[in-house]
């Protein structure tokens, strides 16, 4: 077991006190705060479903060991819809993904969702090979991403609207 | 109500209803994180199961001792297989799997101990304090040395063959036929889901067990679980939990019985997830086959007849090897007319892992090698090969090599003149990135090659040879509102979606709600597999809504005193043609009204000792024309554009539909050029997602989909086929044609490696 520390997610902050040490972000996020959101389909840092945010960059959670996320932000699929105004509702991508049919299984969403908010965070308007790459990392296996890919083009429209 | 209805209540759509996409009911709850997937569940009192493997492929267990793990602290329980209280094996043909290792394991991977503890990394540690005295034999890795090698199993290592022989066994005994001959491999496959093996198991007061986990046919789960268990089929009660895709793997149990032992034994619940690692070994793959073909045709290419020996690879326990050699058997020649065939299908017990079901079952492998004959048959002929294909293409009330008569709808040629007609949007690309090699920039674009083929594949919708194939369905309508019974398992591929526009269409209701997937309120729906979801329980809901129907409008018609043919259900409410009715739904359904219903297609027969017989119900076809870009330095192939038509029935959710024609047709890439569980003395090399590639989002171009022929099929709801399966199963043989024509090469195997084209031409030589 290790020492309490304290973790910030989606603006909320936890204590975990009885945790052992050898536990990735991930375990804790699904196991002991109750956020299931970030997928498990890997653990190995191949699948990108469990994207998370950590302070302003992207990583795969099953990688980095929740003690070492300690007093920094962490934001999951979880706090994606409340970081936007509309309070309940969802968020530009997670509706895009909703209306485009590009959620299936959905194992691989909650890292896609994260993935693709982060790259329109970063590139408002992205051509179709920077969309590709973006989200080269994050596999998905039941839709050959042709309906992600839309659920972009719409995602990205509804932002730069929005933001116009 | 004694069938299904193949044509609309209407001609008027229905918002919501039959051919328009709505949003999937588990859309926004999956976009959220709130979906439960199945490693999602938590429990109070929950402890962690972990599975002890065999690390070796072939061994003889001379002792097990548990008691180091057993003396650790937070370990509840560590069991083996003397604590199998009912039948020691389980399968879904043949139970000859054990649930647990005795005194053999025959792969590598095979569960020998389960323990639950406090903590997954406690568990970690128990697994690793028992003590497996193994005695390590010869595993037998070799199919074709199978059937001559000791048996490896008290079953015998023949699993099943079949001797397909159709027609005229002289039809080519004659020197003006041309004649091509190949021999084919294909790599094992693996499903892939995203979502590992997972569950909870909660033990319940009466002595049995609640299990949620992620399935494609929960009562046959059911059955296998409570018959290891020793209970009652009654008290086991399983709920579907989120699956997180499937593919065919989810059709075996994997962690079923290992849960609930350990939910029984320790009083409390028990979860359990895989790693990826784990889950390579913990589900069946596609069967690795080897393919022998010899086509003979008429100088105007008229097929005269088709000879094949199909070797597959079973791994070391049954699973469905039995079906998937008959599916391979029956349509080893392809959507051809082909008079006289003698096709022996084989399917062998080895110590590699076991295999079983894959999305295509069995037709993938003869469509990869059916279609590299028919364009070497082509190339014989100095012929088209797609007008080959069109001068061959089966038709309805043709014969298939079994023998059987094709009485629906298949729109074979339409298929394939679409798709070979329609224009490309494929460009040269400008960008490194977009080349072979892609991320690696590797490819010289002055040497790149690109070649263009087309493929088509061919499979049955649904079980086979006389399987009593069903689903139920329950509806009750009350308040206006429609619930939905049915323990279909939804795997992704949206049936949710489906059994709430069958039900808008037939009712007329807005809100239809489905209720929970579990095996204590409703008989089975069948297994989400072999494409017939749509058709069984699409059918079974539709039946069921339109019983409702119709005892609504008894019951009214009685109440009102008015005719019943003069009532009608639309725009959500009860009306009469003569207008001297008009009440809404919400009113006229304040007592409910209720309809059971089991659905069950036209019966099918087994196959005869040739081979023959009315062993399917109904067919489908595909056809996918690729173009691929192909780096001979290095052997790297970037496939550029991919093009389907697919025979469909009818469509009833567009957006759904091409979800399933872009990500089948993904898998079949994948098979084509990256696939592959690469299996060496038994062993898997790559059980991780850094080692077996599965295509990404740069891997994938765009999918365009020529034609979707729609045909509607007699006996199917609304007419509509089942569509998951077609996509895998051209898309493979299309892309590798493809990498063929660009690079001139023979490439007889799937997935093509890269040393098979950048070193074709620079075979070893001898030392000297």
């Amino acid at each position: 077991m290790t020492g309490p520390y304290g973790l910030t997610v989606n603006g909320h902050r936890h204590e975990i006190a009885d945790g052992w040490v050898g536990e990735s972000l991930l375990f804790v996020l699904r196991e002991r705060l109750g956020l299931p959101g970030s997928k498990n389909a890997c653990e190995e840092g191949e699948c990108g479903s469990c994207t998370v945010r950590l302070d302003d960059q992207l990583v795969c959670s099953c990688l980095v060991l929740a003690a070492a996320a300690a007093d920094r932000s962490v934001t999951t699929v979880e706090g994606l819809s409340a970081s936007h105004e509309a309070d309940g509702l969802l968020s530009d991508v997670q509706q895009a993904f909703v209306d485009a049919g590009a959620v299936q299984c959905g194992f691989c969403t909650p890292g896609l969702l994260m993935a693709v908010d982060d790259l329109l965070n970063h590139y408002p308007d992205p051509d179709d090979l920077t969309v590709r790459e973006a989200i080269s990392g994050n596999l998905c296996r039941c839709t050959g991403y042709g309906r992600i890919l839309d659920a972009v083009d719409r995602a990205a429209s509804a932002r730069r609207e929005a933001q116009t | 109500m004694s069938a299904v209805s193949t044509t609309l209540v209407g001609d008027r759509k229905r918002e919501a209803g039959i051919g328009e996409s709505p949003p999937r009911p588990d859309g926004v709850p999956k976009v959220t994180g709130e979906f439960a997937f199945s490693s999602d569940l938590w429990h109070d009192r929950m402890l962690w199961g972990g599975t002890l493997r065999s690390p070796h492929p072939s061994a003889r267990i001379r002792s097990v001792d548990i008691g180091p793990a057993m003396a650790m602290a937070g370990v509840y329980t560590v069991l083996t297989h003397a604590d199998v209280p009912g039948a020691a094996t389980y399968g879904l043909e043949h139970p000859d799997q054990p649930v647990l290792a005795a005194d053999v394991v025959r792969y590598e991977g095979e569960p020998v101990a389960i323990v639950a503890a406090d903590h997954p990394e406690t568990a970690r540690r128990a697994l690793a304090a028992i003590v497996v005295d193994y005695e390590i034999t010869e595993p037998l890795v070799d199919p074709s040395l199978a059937e001559a090698a000791p048996p490896i199993h008290p079953d015998g290592n023949l699993l099943r063959r079949i001797h397909l022989r159709h027609g005229d066994p002289a039809a080519a005994d004659r020197n003006d036929l041309v004649v091509v001959e190949g021999t084919y491999e294909v790599g094992m496959q693996d499903q892939a889901f995203l979502g590992p093996e997972s569950g909870l198991a909660v033990p319940a007061e009466d002595g049995g067990v609640e299990l949620y986990v992620a399935t494609q046919w929960l009562h046959v789960d059911r059955d296998q679980v409570a018959a290891c268990l020793g209970l009652d089929p009654g008290l086991v009660r399983l709920t579907l939990a989120g699956v997180g895709g499937a593919f065919g793997a989810r059709e075996d149990l994997s962690l079923h019985v290992h849960l609930c032992l350990l939910a029984l034994h320790t009083g409390r619940p028990v979860k359990m997830v895989y790693g990826r690692e784990e889950s390579f070994h913990g589900h069946v793959h596609r069967h690795p086959a080897k393919l022998w073909y010899r086509h003979h045709a008429d100088t105007d290419g008229t097929l005269v007849r088709v000879e094949a020996r199909l070797l597959f690879d079973g791994g070391s326990y049954a699973s469905s090897s039995g079906a998937v050699i008959a599916n391979a058997t029956c349509f080893a020649a392809g959507p051809y007319r082909v008079p006289s065939a003698d096709v022996e299908g084989i399917v062998v017990r080895t110590n590699n892992p076991p295999c079983g079901a894959m999305r295509g079952f069995g037709a993938v492998q003869t469509c990869m090698a059916h279609e590299a004959q028919m364009d070497r048959l082509a190339g014989a002929l100095g012929m088209d090969p797609i007008e080959l294909r069109l001068h061959n293409a089966l038709t309805p009330g043709d014969r298939l090599i079994t023998g059987q008569v094709v009485t629906g709808t298949l729109p074979v040629a339409e298929v394939i003149r679409t798709c070979a007609g329609s224009p490309s949007a494929a460009t040269r690309p400008d960008q490194p990135m977009s080349r072979p090699g892609g991320a690696g920039r590797t490819a010289d674009a002055t040497h790149v090659v690109r070649g263009e083929a087309l493929a088509v594949g061919f499979k049955n919708l649904m079980f086979s040879e006389g399987f009593d194939d069903s689903s139920e369905a329950r509806c009750e309508l009350q308040d206006g509102v429609a619930t939905i019974t049915c323990a279909c398992a939804e795997v992704g591929q949206g049936f949710v979606t489906l059994a709430q526009q069958i039900a808008r269409e037939v009712l007329s209701v807005e809100e239809v709600v489905l209720a929970p997937v579990e095996t204590a309120t409703i008989g089975s729906a069948g297994s989400t597999s072999a494409s017939r979801q749509t058709w069984m329980s699409g059918g079974a809901v539709q039946m069921a809504c339109e019983e409702v129907r119709t005892t609504l409008l008894v019951r009214m018609a009685a109440e009102y005193d008015v005719p019943v043919d003069d009532l009608v259900l639309a725009d959500g409410r009860v009306c009469s043609l003569s207008g001297s009715l008009d009440v809404d739904l919400t009113t006229a359904t304040i007592e409910p009204v209720t309809a059971d219903v089991v659905h069950r297609h036209a019966p099918t027969f087994p196959l005869d000792a040739d081979g023959q017989g009315n062993a399917h119900v109904s067919f489908a076809v595909s056809a996918h024309r690729a173009i691929v870009d192909v780096d001979p330095d290095l052997g790297l192939v970037k496939v550029v554009e991919l093009t389907t038509s697919q025979d469909v029935g009818r469509i009833l959710n567009p957006t759904q539909a091409l979800g399933q024609l872009e990500g089948g047709a993904a898998q079949g890439l994948g098979l084509a050029v990256m696939e592959e569980v690469q299996v060496v003395d038994g062993r898997i090399r790559n059980a991780s997602f850094t080692d077996y590639l599965v295509p990404t989002a740069l891997d994938m171009p765009p999918v365009r989909v020529a034609a979707l022929i729609e045909q509607p099929e007699p006996g199917a709801p609304f007419g509509a086929k089942g569509i998951g399966e077609p996509p895998t199963i051209s898309s493979t043989a299309a892309i590798v044609a493809a990498v063929r024509r660009a690079t001139g090469l023979d490439l007889p195997r799937v997935p093509v490696r890269p040393a098979d084209i950048a070193l074709a031409d620079a075979a070893p030589r001898g030392a000297r």
